[in-house]
């Protein structure tokens, strides 16, 4: 009992080290936060978040070679914490995604992560739920717009509608 | 009683000891003046301006370190098996300790040697030589990791090794021990008759930095020590020190020591090029081994070669030159111009400097005194530049600062001198503490040493530090030495026994780290480029477990249907992308070791079960909050059971024909 307790313990104050250390150990994005006077009351988050992606144009229909790299691109780098349905495992399902976030945000999210987890309050928030940063996996903003479309699509076979945030 | 008073007389031994060792301690730090502490001082966050890399001697390793601060920044395994990360342990790097002795998980680090461009450090590889069974190996400064290593055929002894041209073109290597060659079971006392010398080149790839035995020149029977290229106006030639000219083979250290000189070897490389490439040289039957990595696959490749060739300078003129050098010489050095060769004659009263000129005016005069076996052994005096007269005891090594000094090591007296190459006068001493063997200025061996620091490799430690029992960590010491006087300013433990170290800028090193493996190049056999292709397959009693890491979870983390005899490969990736996330893996009862494996990368560890039983797995590598979690299950069944072989991942269990009909 007391060994489990100490388990617990230990736990939560490497949680709480991990956090510290993810928060000072991101590339770039931190030091601003860090540095920004207390007092100034901060912007209100944008819907698209941060990062260089700022307008992304969709069109239907969907296009077939963004899905199919689209696809790889997921197999490779996202299917071991993103399932396709809406079961949270790692990270959040991605079913209805694109209905829930704008495509520029979705894109800043997986091309400019560590300053999305340490700024965008809509990351913050996930992250909280999720307690496991996610990975920077290297993924260029032209691969980052094919996995786009196979959200997309995923979300036509899931939930039957897509890019509702948009809207 | 007899306890008490026994235990009272070594306290009191001991309280004296260590007022004693108190006083020696105080001594050598009134050397210590200043703001000594500043200079070496690196802040919280800061870099080093310095890398230094440090062989390890006996550990068969290499250390990187940090300078001014002193900081150990990484320990790359070489020539040594390295259960902290499955070095030598996982499938992919056995391989590389193959030789013609077969696997030989150990070697005797000497010599740093930093691949060059026009004589000045490039930052892209570094050499380094296996002693003991002779090797050479390369390790890729993008990620300091080894990444090949060459055998040495027919040598024995490979201490004086891997001297690198000023072009990467070679790295000179001879043997310290001469033996008979091709090896033949003869009487030792035979030495005169059947034991010889070789001095090897090996050819450095422009582009790749893969190395390939090029030629090798048949030598007289003595010990090949130490050796450097000319650089400049000497580029296209080598020299290397040699004692034992007396061929014992018997307690050296008094019948090796008998002649009032030994020789300096001079090679005219690239004459013994061209007799190569002209077919010049006899191929000989041979047997040696060459370990490489493929960067894309992570799997080093063991190849056997079989033949080499010799050129033989009885047969072949003006190739190779003797001059004297007084008594059992050890380092040899050439200067930034490359105009002067030093010869440290560990036992003799002064140095003898060389001036390149002189030495090729003698040899087109041909003032030779005779020849050894047809080496014509050029007069002492007409290669002479000059003689430091009494400098110290015990010369061993010497760097240069590009100012126009040289420092040389001496090893008896415990200091480090600093000289003057053209004038040959004595300028400063410093005590160190104690015994230098090598020392390093950051590009002191080069065109362009970049001065600044000196740092002396002491072979005996004694009370530098807070005691540790028998075994004390080497010592090294950093001296300032952009002043007139060289400045002591910081002691610090090394690990195993460095006998050379290279230091460069870090800029020619840190621009180009590399901070993952792009997972879409990875092409190893067994990788799972994704968790969807995570999957156990089984034929016969082989099983291979395509496994997969990600922050925080293996894939599978349950697997059963592995029975007693069957042999498991789990073949772990690691499908991050992000700097600085390895993650590892380790087995209870594993008999070898446990990975770590880079981001990118897939890595492989053989295990066979011991009993049945249900065992744990586990990432070993702090890698997230819930690292702790990190973690599966292996069921083992006896021999002949019949339980279905299934993996998966959080209840979603797959078995053979589930997957069958998942890729329909």
């Amino acid at each position: 009992m007391r060994i489990h307790f100490f388990l617990r313990a230990l736990t939560v104050l490497s949680l709480t080290c991990w956090l510290a250390v993810g928060c000072t150990g991101s590339e770039g994005g931190s030091s601003q936060t860090s540095s920004a006077p207390a007092a100034a009351p901060s912007p209100p988050a944008s819907p698209k978040g941060i990062g260089e992606v700022k307008n992304v144009t969709l069109t239907d229909p969907l296009e077939e070679s963004m899905l199919v790299s689209g696809k790889a691109i997921y197999d490779m780098k996202c299917s071991g914490c993103h399932k396709l349905t809406d079961q949270r495992v790692v990270g959040p399902g991605w079913a209805g995604v694109t209905n829930r976030r704008r495509p520029e945000w979705v894109m800043n999210m997986v091309t400019n992560v560590d300053v999305m987890l340490d700024e965008d309050p809509v990351a913050q928030k996930m992250l909280e739920e999720c307690l496991t940063r996610m990975p920077n996996q290297r993924v260029s903003i032209g691969d980052a717009r094919a996995l786009l479309e196979f959200m997309r699509k995923n979300d036509m076979e899931q939930v039957g509608s897509k890019d509702e945030a948009t809207k | 009683m007899k306890n008490s008073l026994f235990t009272s007389s070594l306290v009191l031994l001991f309280v004296m000891a260590i007022l004693l060792a108190g006083c020696t301690q105080q001594n050598a730090a009134t050397v210590v003046e200043g703001n000594a502490a500043e200079q070496a001082y690196v802040a919280p966050g800061e870099y080093d301006e310095f890398y230094a890399f440090m062989s390890g001697g006996f550990s068969g390793q290499i250390t990187a370190y940090g300078l001014p601060s002193g900081r150990l920044l990484k320990e790359i395994p070489v020539f040594s098996l390295c259960p902290e990360n499955g070095y030598g342990f996982s499938e992919e790097s056995k391989p590389m300790f193959n030789t013609s002795y077969g696997s030989v998980p150990w070697d005797d680090s000497h010599h740093i040697e930093l691949s060059q461009t026009d004589g000045e450090f490039d930052g892209r590889w570094l050499f380094v030589n296996g002693n003991n069974t002779p090797r050479i190996a390369r390790i890729d400064l993008t990620t300091f990791e080894t990444v090949e290593i060459i055998e040495i055929p027919d040598v024995a002894g490979l201490h004086c090794a891997p001297f690198i041209t000023e072009n990467s073109e070679y790295l000179v290597s001879g043997t310290r021990f001469s033996v008979p060659i091709p090896q033949a079971d003869v009487p030792i006392a035979s030495f005169k008759e059947n034991f010889k010398g070789l001095i090897n080149y090996v050819a450095v790839a422009p582009e790749t930095g893969e190395m390939s035995l090029a030629f090798q020149i048949e030598m007289p029977g003595f010990n090949y020590d130490l050796a450097r290229n000319g650089k400049g106006k000497s580029h296209g030639w080598s020299f290397l020190t040699t004692y034992n000219s007396e061929q014992a083979y018997t307690l050296l250290e008094v019948n090796a020591s008998q002649k009032d000189k030994d020789l300096l070897a001079i090679v005219n490389w690239k004459k013994a090029e061209e007799y190569y490439k002209a077919g010049r040289g006899k191929q000989r039957a041979t047997s040696y081994y060459h370990n490489l990595i493929d960067e894309n696959s992570g799997i080093a490749a063991s190849t056997e070669m079989k033949t080499t060739t010799i050129l033989n300078p009885m047969e072949l003129p003006g190739m190779v030159y003797f001059i004297p050098v007084p008594k059992s010489p050890h380092g040899c050095d050439v200067d930034p111009t490359g105009e002067y060769i030093v010869g440290n004659g560990k036992l003799s009263a002064d140095m003898s400097i060389y001036s390149f000129d002189k030495l090729m005016a003698a040899i087109e005069a041909k003032n030779f005194d005779g020849d050894i076996k047809g080496i014509p052994v050029l007069n002492y005096e007409a290669g002479l530049h000059g003689i430091l007269k009494k400098p110290g005891l015990g010369p061993l090594h010497t760097e240069f600062d590009g100012k126009g000094s040289a420092y040389t090591t001496f090893f008896i007296s415990s200091e480090v001198v600093k000289w003057d190459v053209e004038k040959l006068e004595i300028l400063d001493r410093q005590s160190t503490f104690y015994s230098p063997g090598h020392l390093v200025i950051p590009g002191g061996e080069t065109k362009k040493p970049f001065g600044k620091y000196l740092v002396a490799m002491n072979k005996i430690t004694k009370d530098r530090y807070l005691p540790t029992g028998p075994e004390l960590a080497h010592s090294a010491q950093l001296f300032d030495i952009s002043g007139d006087k060289m400045k002591l300013i910081l002691d610090f433990p090394t690990k195993g026994e460095p006998h050379y170290a290279q230091a460069l800028p870090a800029s020619l090193v840190q621009p180009n780290t590399k901070k993952f493996y792009p997972i879409e190049n990875n092409t190893h056999p067994y990788a799972a480029l994704g968790e969807g292709q995570a999957k156990v397959v089984k034929t016969g009693n082989e099983v291979h477990v395509y496994m997969t890491a990600i922050r925080s979870h293996l894939a599978p983390d349950n697997i059963e249907g592995i029975n007693m005899g069957d042999v498991v490969y789990f073949h772990l990736t690691n499908l991050e992308q992000d700097w600085d996330v390895p993650h590892g893996f380790a087995i209870q009862g594993a008999n070898n070791a446990e990975l770590l494996v880079m981001p990118g990368q897939t890595k492989t560890l053989k295990w066979e079960p011991v009993r049945p039983g249900v065992f744990a797995f586990y990432c070993t590598d702090f890698c997230s909050a819930l690292h702790q979690e990190m973690s599966g299950y292996v069921r083992v069944s006896p021999k002949g059971s019949d339980v279905k072989l299934m993996w998966g991942l959080n209840n979603e269990n797959k078995d053979e024909e589930t997957l069958r009909e998942m890729i329909k």
